[in-house]
């Protein structure tokens, strides 16, 4: 399983999941977990996500989920999980 | 399972606090490029280091966009050239034609500099360094990526006072070659005592001879991490502070050991060391400085500085060692002068002195660096405060260089722009009494006594 982390921020509105979601069952990536806030209107979402059978470069993924964040209005990034799992275990 | 705190202060880290991989060096070995036929040495430079190096950049930025992480520099470091060209150059003009081609390939494959014009003559010089030493400032001044070094000095072998008072020199030399661009030249010339051979950092990176043919090694940052991570204990006792670093500087290597891993893998060149070194920038907030004031100093410089420093690059490494599998490269805080706002600062205040600077020098990596000077500097006094630092190094078993820039034309109260990384500098005043007689008494220091240390 290769797992990455898309986060999304900023401010709320219809329908950000949604179009996240959409998005990644258009390039054949699963969703393992959401966890999601909203901190004085801002919006807080973090995605586990398996790309194993993506059908696209991780390059790619993570320049049209920044390019829909942008149409969106919220900063959407998309990391491989090593990155956090580095720093934060042992 | 990572949750979303977490991924959350990575995030911040790299958008807010500057963290980075500074830079991903690949050293390629040119000894088997060694010929007596200088067309061809080139020619043999040209082809290896294009084929090494040609997919470097476009690695850097596919691991830096898929793990969200800058990868701020992507370089090469090479063989000592005074080693390679040795068999072929005859003239000065011989040597910086290999330069030009270290140049000409640099720009080639994307790399922003290029580092191994260099000699080491820490106990005696071969016609072939003293040939490269002396054709260092024409080699800076004809290229625009090259970057030289040269070891004066080691612990083993004491200092080569000859080449310290050669290096006076060509510092001046370089200075004005390259004096229509502020002596820009002398940026990126290094003279080392304990020079590592595994070094990702300009402009001190040469591929030493004990490596293997290719290696990555990686350079890593974070000053923004842990001044940031210092505000949170304001008014704490020591134990604190010096915990609060450690756990910072793991988290901040843990990424460089994550990168080198990846470019290794993709590369498929062995991972060599990840460096430790707290590099700071001009940008805001980058700033080693700034972390010296957070720990209780109203500028870099006041009393207490050189303790704070040494507290701090102790910790970086306890934090460091851990977090990779193998470190090495120069491994401390840099505290160069021009490329840290929180020191320009320090420096226009009048709190930081040349001096404490040296002072600094003794307890952390690397040493007199980017200091601009008056361009009426003798060449002697250069060589003076170039035989201090590297007694610094060989009596304390530490790496230490000077790169300082005599800016010609231009005095003290005036400032010197160098653009880019290398950032600005006001020009600090020099101690004027002469060292002529010391610097010209030739020959060389010994190798200092490893007992009855006190």
């Amino acid at each position: 399983m290769k797992k990455t982390i898309i986060t999304v921020v900023g401010k709320d509105t219809v329908g950000i999941i949604a179009k996240v979601c959409t998005y990644l069952a258009d390039s054949q990536v699963n969703i393992l977990d959401i966890s999601q806030t909203i901190v004085s209107g801002f919006f807080n979402m973090m995605m586990i996500v398996d790309t194993t059978g993506m059908n696209k470069p991780h390059g790619d993924l993570a320049d049209e989920l920044e390019k829909l964040g942008e149409e969106i209005g919220v900063s959407i990034k998309c990391q491989k999980e090593e990155i956090f799992d580095k720093m934060h275990r042992i | 399972m990572i949750n979303l705190f977490e991924v959350a202060e990575t995030n911040k880290m790299i958008e807010e606090e500057n963290l980075d991989v500074r830079t991903i060096t690949l050293g390629i070995s040119l000894l088997d490029c060694i010929d007596s036929d200088l067309e061809v040495l080139n020619k043999k430079i040209y082809d290896k280091i294009y084929n090494a190096a040609k997919d470097l950049v476009k690695t850097g930025e596919e691991i830096s966009r898929e793990f969200g992480i800058p990868i701020v520099n992507k370089r090469i470091s090479v063989t000592p050239i005074a080693l390679v060209g040795g068999a072929a150059c005859k003239t000065v003009e011989d040597f910086a034609s290999i330069a030009k081609t270290l140049d000409k390939v640099a720009h080639e494959v994307g790399v922003n500099f290029i580092g191994g014009y260099s000699a080491l003559v820490s106990k005696g010089m071969t016609l072939a360094d003293e040939l490269l030493i002396r054709s260092i400032p024409l080699a800076l001044s004809t290229t625009e990526r090259v970057c030289s070094s040269v070891n004066v000095g080691s612990t083993k072998t004491g200092i080569n006072m000859d080449a310290v008072k050669l290096m006076g020199e060509m510092i001046i030399q370089a200075a004005e070659y390259t004096k229509e661009s502020d002596s820009l030249g002398c940026a990126k010339l290094v003279v080392f005592c304990n020079a590592p051979d595994d070094n990702p950092f300009m402009a001190g990176a040469f591929h030493g001879v004990t490596e293997a043919d290719k290696i990555i090694n990686v350079g890593v940052s974070g000053p923004g991490v842990v001044k940031t991570a210092l505000e949170k204990v304001r008014g704490k006792n020591f134990e604190i502070l010096c915990e609060t670093i450690k756990k910072t500087a793991f988290k901040v290597t843990r990424v460089g050991q994550l990168v080198a891993q990846e470019a290794s893998k993709r590369l498929g060149v062995p991972f060599g060391i990840v460096d430790l070194s707290l590099a700071p920038t001009p940008a805001i907030g980058d700033s080693v400085a700034d972390i010296l004031c957070e720990i209780g100093l109203e500028y870099a410089g006041a009393p207490g500085t050189t303790a704070a420093l040494a507290l701090l690059n102790d910790q970086v490494k306890k934090g460091g060692v851990m977090a990779s599998s193998y470190v090495g490269g120069l491994s401390g805080a840099f505290i160069p002068v021009s490329e840290d706002q929180g020191m320009i600062d320090a420096v226009v205040a009048g709190a930081l002195t040349l001096e404490k600077l040296e002072a600094m020098t003794c307890v952390c990596s690397v040493g007199l660096d980017m200091i601009a000077i008056p361009g009426d500097t003798k060449a002697t006094t250069i060589s003076g405060i170039i035989a201090d630092e590297m007694a610094i190094g060989m009596i304390n078993q530490k790496t230490t260089a000077v790169r300082i820039i005599p800016v010609i034309g231009k005095g003290v109260g005036e400032t010197v722009e160098f653009g880019g990384l290398l950032g600005y500098a006001p020009i600090m005043p020099v101690n004027q009494f002469s060292c002529d007689a010391f610097v010209n008494r030739g020959g060389r220091i010994p190798a200092p006594i490893h007992s009855f240390k006190n």
